[in-house]
């Protein structure tokens, strides 16, 4: 490719990937794709086609479908004419995908970002029926004196949690 | 008429934003929600190929067996909206079943690349009859009372967990992916349905009179699970030991004891059921045979 066209195809993927990094997440619209790990990567073709690589959060998360949906909607209408989504599963997408920046506005929004994920070791995952004390802040007045009421919530992602400091209830990121 | 005389601002620019949204998903023409699935394919964009080394039936009718158990789940586990004995408990259940449902379908879309004839994931989900079907029968016996179905739910999410942990392994990449994505998630249901067992096991007279009797239910049917079919590195006799290693553990836990009780005979694995699975059909594909091929 010639100095001038490297040129060009430099600056339109860096410009796909700032268009594909401002996509935001249906069901956390104040996290962007790219704040949740979710968006792995996007790469331009010589013809100009532009592939985005996108990895689910959760198996059955019905927002994965917007999010791909979005992705490609944007770039189309950024002037990209021919965009391609790509999924992957492997590596599996854990919390630990979920950027500084994600965290930080995931507590202004109210929401606990998540501790480190679990870490798989070799043979059965092991399962702890002792009661288990885990840091969770209160996104609202930073008590650690917090204690979880259900690890299922609004959406797959969330647990809900209630603080008993200041007894406000808040939603918390869980690890996976 | 559009009678709203506040000034044109911000709001405004809000609804050109949704507008410019609706169009931007419009252009895209896809038919993004066949039955409310949200998309067609969700394993769009994986290199889905099957290698080589890989027997492609024995490939098909395992993902297939462990997409029945994962769809009759959900299904029964979605029964529990507006029934369970708590909100959190409803979204809990209701949660469970949408992870089960999401690797349903990537099961399913798995099994049909792997079959070749071109099946979908709709086609095996909504137009196959309960003979068809390769689930355990403990998956889709009526809910009944709480503590039976998170005694089942504990059965079938550590059977799964203790399967899924292995074949994360296997030669197929797309099936060990479905499985190393789904390890993180079954270990949250198990982890769910075993403290229920243990709180309920090690409450009251009442409480923990009902979950032994949950737990003596589902006994006969952990031959079915523990003798079926071992393929892609599952071997039977170590997701045996895992399983009632588990069973023993939160049993030992909740002061409840682990019934020793003859398997059923026959198995869900070879087409064998009970009469619950028809009805439990009938309705999950009562849309999809009425209107066929429609999208929304």
């Amino acid at each position: 490719m010639p100095a001038d066209q490297r040129h060009d195809h430099d600056l339109a993927l860096a410009r796909a990937r700032r268009v594909a990094a401002e996509v935001t997440d249906p069901e956390l619209p104040m996290l962007t794709l790219a704040d949740l790990g979710v968006l792995r990567g996007v790469e331009m073709g010589p013809d100009g086609t532009v592939t985005a690589t996108l990895t689910p959060t959760y198996t059955g998360c019905p927002a994965m479908a917007e999010m791909r949906a979005d992705t490609a909607g944007r770039l189309r209408a950024a002037g990209f004419a021919n965009v391609a989504i790509r999924t992957v599963l492997d590596p599996p997408w854990t919390t630990d995908w979920i950027t500084d920046a994600g965290r930080r506005k995931l507590a202004e929004h109210g929401i606990a970002p998540p501790g480190p994920a679990p870490r798989r070791t070799p043979g059965p995952v092991l399962l702890d029926l002792a009661p288990t004390r885990r840091a969770v802040s209160c996104p609202r007045c930073g008590s650690a004196d917090t204690e979880e009421t259900s690890r299922f919530a609004a959406t797959s992602c969330r647990a809900l949690w209630r603080c008993r400091a200041c007894l406000e209830p808040f939603e918390q990121f869980k690890e996976i | 008429m559009n009678e709203r005389s506040e000034p044109v601002g911000e709001g405004h620019m809000s609804d050109d934003h949704a507008h410019l949204s609706l169009a931007v998903a419009e252009a895209d023409g896809d038919a993004r929600w066949a039955f409310g699935t949200g998309f067609t394919d969700p394993l769009h964009g994986v290199d889905t190929a099957v290698p080589p080394t890989v027997q492609a039936p024995a490939l098909a009718a395992y993902c297939l067996a462990l997409g029945d158990d994962a769809l009759v789940s959900a299904q029964r586990l979605g029964e529990w909206c507006t029934r369970a004995p708590e909100l959190e408990e409803e979204v809990a259940l209701a949660n469970i079943g949408l992870d089960l449902l999401g690797q349903a379908r990537l099961l399913y879309t798995r099994a049909g690349q792997a079959e070749g004839g071109g099946r979908s994931e709709d086609d095996l989900a909504y137009f196959r009859d309960p003979s068809e079907f390769r689930n355990v029968r403990l998956a889709e016996l009526p809910n009944g009372d709480f503590a039976f179905s998170v005694a089942r739910l504990l059965v079938l999410s550590a059977w799964r967990l203790a399967v899924f942990e292995r074949l994360a392994g296997c030669p197929d990449p797309v099936l060990a992916a479905i499985a190393a994505k789904g390890v993180k998630e079954l270990t949250y249901h198990r982890q769910y349905a075993a403290d229920w067992v243990v709180r309920l096991g090690d409450g009251t007279e009442e409480s923990h009179r009902r979950m032994q009797q949950g737990l003596d239910e589902v006994a006969p049917h952990l031959g079915e699970l523990l003798t079926g079919e071992t393929a892609f590195g599952t071997g039977a006799a170590p997701v045996a030991d895992e399983l009632t290693a588990v069973l023993r553990q939160v049993a030992d836990a909740a002061g409840l004891t682990l019934p020793q009780t003859a398997p059923l005979p026959g198995s869900g694995r070879d087409g064998d059921h009970t009469e619950h699975l028809a009805p439990l059909l009938a309705e999950l594909q009562s849309v999809a045979r009425a209107h066929p091929g429609a999208v929304w």
